[in-house]
């Protein structure tokens, strides 16, 4: 029999695509979305882009009010959940709706992450770059010449940075790996990057940690100071497992999942950037962080509870990071210990044991579609298929 | 306010209004016409947004960008002359009245 009552615990834009989902494929019962945020569910990539220039906070609404009206999707918006009673089948809620007790027959947590804040003194003086709010503040601080000093040199650091630099300030990046996005690219991406950001002006300190913020600046781990009179934080992030630990749930790097997208619980599935699932290539579990997890995750959890049933999770990683003028797309996911191979300035092709595993591109949208048709699904994920793709 | 008929791919016309300087995504997105999908948020890295704009409409949206034309290589339906990725096509008053057709998937 299917759930009667689903309620999905994050609104972000994978808990939101599992409610769009359900309706789209039939399913009737009730849908409860809840976000810990005030305001409609909306789309958090622009914040570190497009949204720090222009300040359009309604482009970021993902679907308006009259959305939840005609789907029936009743949705909590400043609401959180305290803990999820499994032998009962409720959540309790605090905030906006404090004290209700809200009962499911089946859970979707998409609960997210937040910011890693590592032990650095003064860090409370630093902005992070989450939440709209967030960025509504670093919009008024870019609003002055300003010396700005980037805590992270990942995605979002260097978004930030590009923007920033953009509009004139003194900009200065901190990243304590030796090479930029280290986490995401190859090392060839990391230079290409490393060198634009350099062109444009970015101080760059790589292989550096930030050990103490103060009104003036940041104390480096080699004694070197970074002048500055902002600082934004954005040294990664932990995914939101609380709930499901307390809950009992099995978790590891983010709240474990199966080839369902089904917690151990399995009247409980996990989605986005908090679930950690088996990459359908290697097996091997990872969590990744994009709004392609999130939404593809989210489509499937919703087939399988309207419909009863669905196959296992296949869908291809892919990422974007949009700094200044440089779009890098990335088709495929390279773990830890995955090599390269250039095949021209900013194309760089990655491998594991397993062959080709991932195809970082640069201002190159062809290559991007071409590996990501390669490399998905049906695909032949093959270095010379790739390469006469290339030259098609 | 500038009037946008979309028409599903089973023949469906669903006709909205939005502000100018809205995308043809973002109109449709906002106003819940199912048949965009508009993943990235019109940052041009999805193609789920994909559109064939109407024949009599051609010479007004003008044809699709290099851009536009490398990230339609992954669109999940057909390709034609007349396809556009509706995020790049920006509403204006020359545009009231748009036709554009939806394709049978976006994923």
């Amino acid at each position: 029999m299917s759930p009667e009552r689903v309620v999905i615990v994050g609104a972000g834009q994978g808990g939101l695509q599992a409610a769009i989902s359900l309706r789209q494929n039939g399913f009737d019962g009730a849908i409860t979305l809840i976000g810990a945020e005030p305001g409609l569910p909306y789309q958090r990539p622009p914040l570190s882009k497009a949204y720090l220039q222009d300040g359009k906070a309604e482009a970021l609404v993902l679907r308006p009010a009259s959305f939840f009206e005609s789907k029936q999707v009743e949705y909590l918006p400043g609401s959180s959940v305290l803990e999820i009673d499994r032998a009962a089948g409720e959540v309790r809620l605090d905030g906006a709706g404090a004290d209700r007790r809200l009962g499911y027959d089946h859970l979707i947590l998409a609960t997210g992450t937040r910011n890693l804040r590592p032990p650095i003194d003064g860090l409370e003086l630093a902005c992070d770059l989450r939440t709209l709010d967030d960025a509504a503040r670093l919009r008024e601080a870019l609003a002055g010449p300003r010396r700005i000093a980037v805590i992270g040199g990942g995605f979002i650091g260097l978004e930030f940075a590009a923007v920033a630099r953009k509009l004139g300030h003194e900009v200065s990046v901190i990243e304590a790996a030796p090479r930029l996005m280290a986490r995401a690219v190859s090392p060839a991406i990391s230079r290409h990057f490393e060198d634009w950001h350099r062109a444009r002006g970015v101080a760059l300190h790589l292989g550096r940690a930030a050990i103490g913020v103060d009104a003036t600046g940041v104390s480096l781990d080699d004694g070197a100071r970074v002048d500055a009179d902002f600082v934004l934080l954005a040294a990664g992030v932990r995914p939101n497992t609380e709930l499901a630990e307390a809950a009992g749930l099995e978790t590891g790097n983010g709240i474990s999942v199966d080839a369902q997208l089904q917690s151990s619980d399995p009247a409980i599935s996990a989605l986005g950037d908090c679930a950690c699932f088996p990459d359908p290539r290697s097996g091997a579990m990872v969590r990744l962080e994009s709004v392609q997890a999130a939404t593809d995750h989210a489509r499937l959890i919703a087939t399988r509870i309207a419909k009863g049933a669905c196959p296992d999770y296949q869908a291809l990683p892919w990422f974007w990071s949009d700094q200044g003028d440089q779009k890098l797309q990335i088709a495929g996911f390279a773990g830890p210990g995955a090599t390269e191979e250039v095949v021209s300035e900013g194309l760089v092709a990655r491998f594991d044991a397993a062959g080709l595993a991932a195809v970082e591109t640069v201002n190159n949208a062809r290559v991007h579609m071409k590996a990501r048709k390669l490399l998905g699904p049906g695909g032949s994920a093959d270095f010379a298929a790739l390469k006469e793709a290339i030259a098609a | 306010m500038i009037k946008v008929t979309y028409v599903a791919h089973d023949g469906t016309e669903t006709v909205i209004e939005a502000e100018e300087g809205t995308s043809v995504m973002q109109a449709a997105v906002s106003n819940d016409v199912e048949g965009i999908v508009g993943e990235c948020g019109g940052s041009m890295m999805c193609a789920t947004c994909h559109c064939y704009v109407d024949e009599a409409w051609e010479a007004k949206t003008g044809a699709r960008s290099d851009d536009e034309d490398e990230m339609l290589e992954g669109a999940a339906s057909e390709v034609t002359e007349r396809s556009r990725l509706s995020c790049q096509i920006k509403l204006d008053p020359s545009l009231d009245g748009l036709v554009v057709h939806l394709p049978e998937e976006q994923l």
